[in-house]
């Protein structure tokens, strides 16, 4: 009896501690959003310099890895779509599927997988090791809000940035299937760029874009409230840095599947 | 001196970590250009005291009033104001490093002010000048040695011109000269620049070289509040043992010792330690 005692008394502390973690990353959140719009109302607002500094980090610096892991899921998509379709003799049908896929759901979810193993953990790493050399507490006494220098500068540069990454990665996936499907199947690049322009709707793309912005936020506030989170040292860095990208990417997947939920149905 | 309003009023200050009381019914006043010294051994509460004097605590009850301002009862903006004309050399000087000594004493100017770029440079070198460090604005905190990065913390402490300047620790990690160099500075900086100065230490030899008046906390409670010659000359006990470097025998409880020994939790043993939380 003691022990059941014991574990829900557990149960309900971790429960607690979730959602007043929900709760400060909501708080969070409409911070960075306030002094974004309102920061130069109230002499301090978000410099433009910084956000450009963490594009450059988040952005070109991502480029290159994008551009192979869009190439790959491109083929990858062809690949297996050719293998599926013959079982009707479809291949023809190949293209539909692999750029709805690719611009609906692949591209933005490996560019917020991989942004969040990059720029999230990397967040989480600054704003740890910042709170334990009392370097967001000499912030605060500077006067200068932490979440307005710390936290909106990633968060808009997120927001802008993941939808322009997913756009290349679209092109790029669609590009690397393009090859993979004319040589297989004996067409030409052109019509199957043909193909593609009459089978994406505007609205197909908007659907990608915005999961890619969703995503950016995500993950800035993940982890931007776990490196805030740190305690104990260089250890505790760690292990919220590791923790930021698996609570980003899980919560990257499970947002993907009720956005696509809410919007397609 | 003592005739202006005080740079620092506290009045019966109470806290809490949770259950445990911190500090306990702490008055205090610091006057203009004086260098107050708040000493204490560990875990006597002068880092909690220090975070509430710098507003990043909030008490449970009593009053604290910096160059004349209750901070919990100030606006954002006028906090923020009043943030400009206070500096503070955390213990371990806090830099940003991901940015060059130049870089985060400028940061201040840069973030309060107007200035152009020339003339926060030619201050910044200003300030380098006076800690001793011209010439070191280019270089990464990490390549500082650690006397360094405190001349470093104090300059972009006094960036600003404040009217009251906080120290935590200032020797804490030094060797003994190059603390008493710092020592030094500290008088420099209030006979420079007349302003009040906080040092929270345990370094009894800077205390008696820099301080005009000590308040001595022990166990979240002031237990002396007087100038150097008068406590030097304290016949209080703990005190002296402070001075002294004995130490103090823990009064032992038969009952509680057991019910340690048992492994029995305490009634606030589960819960948290209320620490800060947030950014």
């Amino acid at each position: 009896m003691n022990a059941f005692l014991n574990w829900l008394e557990r149960l309900g502390r971790k429960a607690a501690s979730g959602v007043a973690e929900f709760g400060f990353a909501a708080t969070l959140f409409g911070q960075a959003l306030y002094w974004l719009v309102l920061g130069r109302w109230r002499r301090q607002p978000v410099r433009m310099p910084s956000v450009a500094a963490q594009a450059m980090d988040i952005g070109i610096a991502a480029l290159p890895i994008i551009t192979v892991l869009s190439t790959t899921i491109g083929l990858m998509l062809a690949i297996q779509g050719i293998y599926t379709l013959k079982t009707f003799g479809a291949e023809s049908r190949v293209t539909l599927g692999v750029a709805l896929s690719i611009v609906r759901e692949f591209s933005p979810l490996i560019t917020g997988i991989l942004v969040a193993g990059r720029s999230g953990s990397a967040l989480a790493a600054r704003l740890g090791t910042m709170r334990i050399n009392q370097e967001i507490d000499s912030l605060t006494v500077m006067g200068i809000n932490p979440v307005r220098f710390l936290v909106s500068p990633p968060l808009m540069a997120m927001m802008v940035l993941m939808p322009l990454l997913t756009l290349w990665a679209d092109l790029v996936g669609l590009f690397a299937a393009g090859l993979y499907i004319s040589i297989e199947l004996q067409g030409s690049l052109a019509a199957y760029a043909d193909e593609v322009v009459t089978i994406l709707k505007l609205n197909d793309m908007l659907h990608g874009l915005a999961k890619a912005a969703i995503f950016g936020v995500l993950v800035t506030i993940v982890g931007v409230v776990n490196g805030a989170s740190v305690s104990g040292g260089a250890e505790g860095v760690g292990r919220m840095t590791t923790r930021s990208v698996v609570h980003a990417i899980s919560a990257i997947v499970i947002t993907d599947m009720i956005f696509v939920f809410l919007v397609t149905r | 001196m003592s005739s202006a309003t005080p740079s620092i009023e506290v009045i019966n200050l109470n806290t809490h970590y949770g259950d445990r009381q911190v500090l306990r019914n702490v008055s205090l006043s610091v006057n203009p250009g004086e260098i107050f010294v708040i000493m204490g051994g560990s875990g006597s509460g002068k880092t909690t005291l220090l975070n509430h004097l710098l507003g990043l605590l909030r008490p449970t009850t009593g009053t604290i009033r910096i160059l004349g301002k209750d901070i919990n009862t100030l606006s954002a903006l006028e906090l923020q104001d009043l943030r400009t004309r206070m500096g503070v050399a955390f213990q371990s000087g806090a830099l940003f490093s991901s940015m060059s000594v130049g870089d985060n004493i400028a940061l201040p100017l840069r973030e309060h002010s107007d200035l152009d770029e020339t003339t926060i440079g030619i201050v910044t070198r200003l300030k380098l000048e006076v800690v001793s460090l011209a010439g070191f604005e280019d270089l990464m905190p990490a390549e500082l040695s650690g006397g360094m990065i405190k001349r470093a913390a104090f300059a972009r402490a006094i960036v600003m011109d404040p009217k009251l300047l906080f120290c935590d620790e200032p020797s804490a990690g030094l060797d003994p000269v190059v603390a008493s160099s710092i020592d030094d500075l500290i008088l420099r900086l209030r006979d420079a620049m007349g302003m009040s100065i906080v040092v929270v230490t345990h370094d009894l030899d800077s205390t008696f070289k820099i301080a005009d008046r000590i308040c001595v906390l022990d166990k979240g409670e002031v237990l002396a509040l007087d100038s150097v010659d008068a406590i030097r000359n304290s016949p209080n006990e703990r005190i002296q043992n402070l001075l002294n470097r004995r130490t103090e025998e823990a009064e032992v409880d038969p009952d509680a010792y057991l019910r340690r020994l048992l492994g029995e939790k305490e009634k606030h043993a589960n819960q948290p330690t209320q620490g800060r939380t947030g950014l």
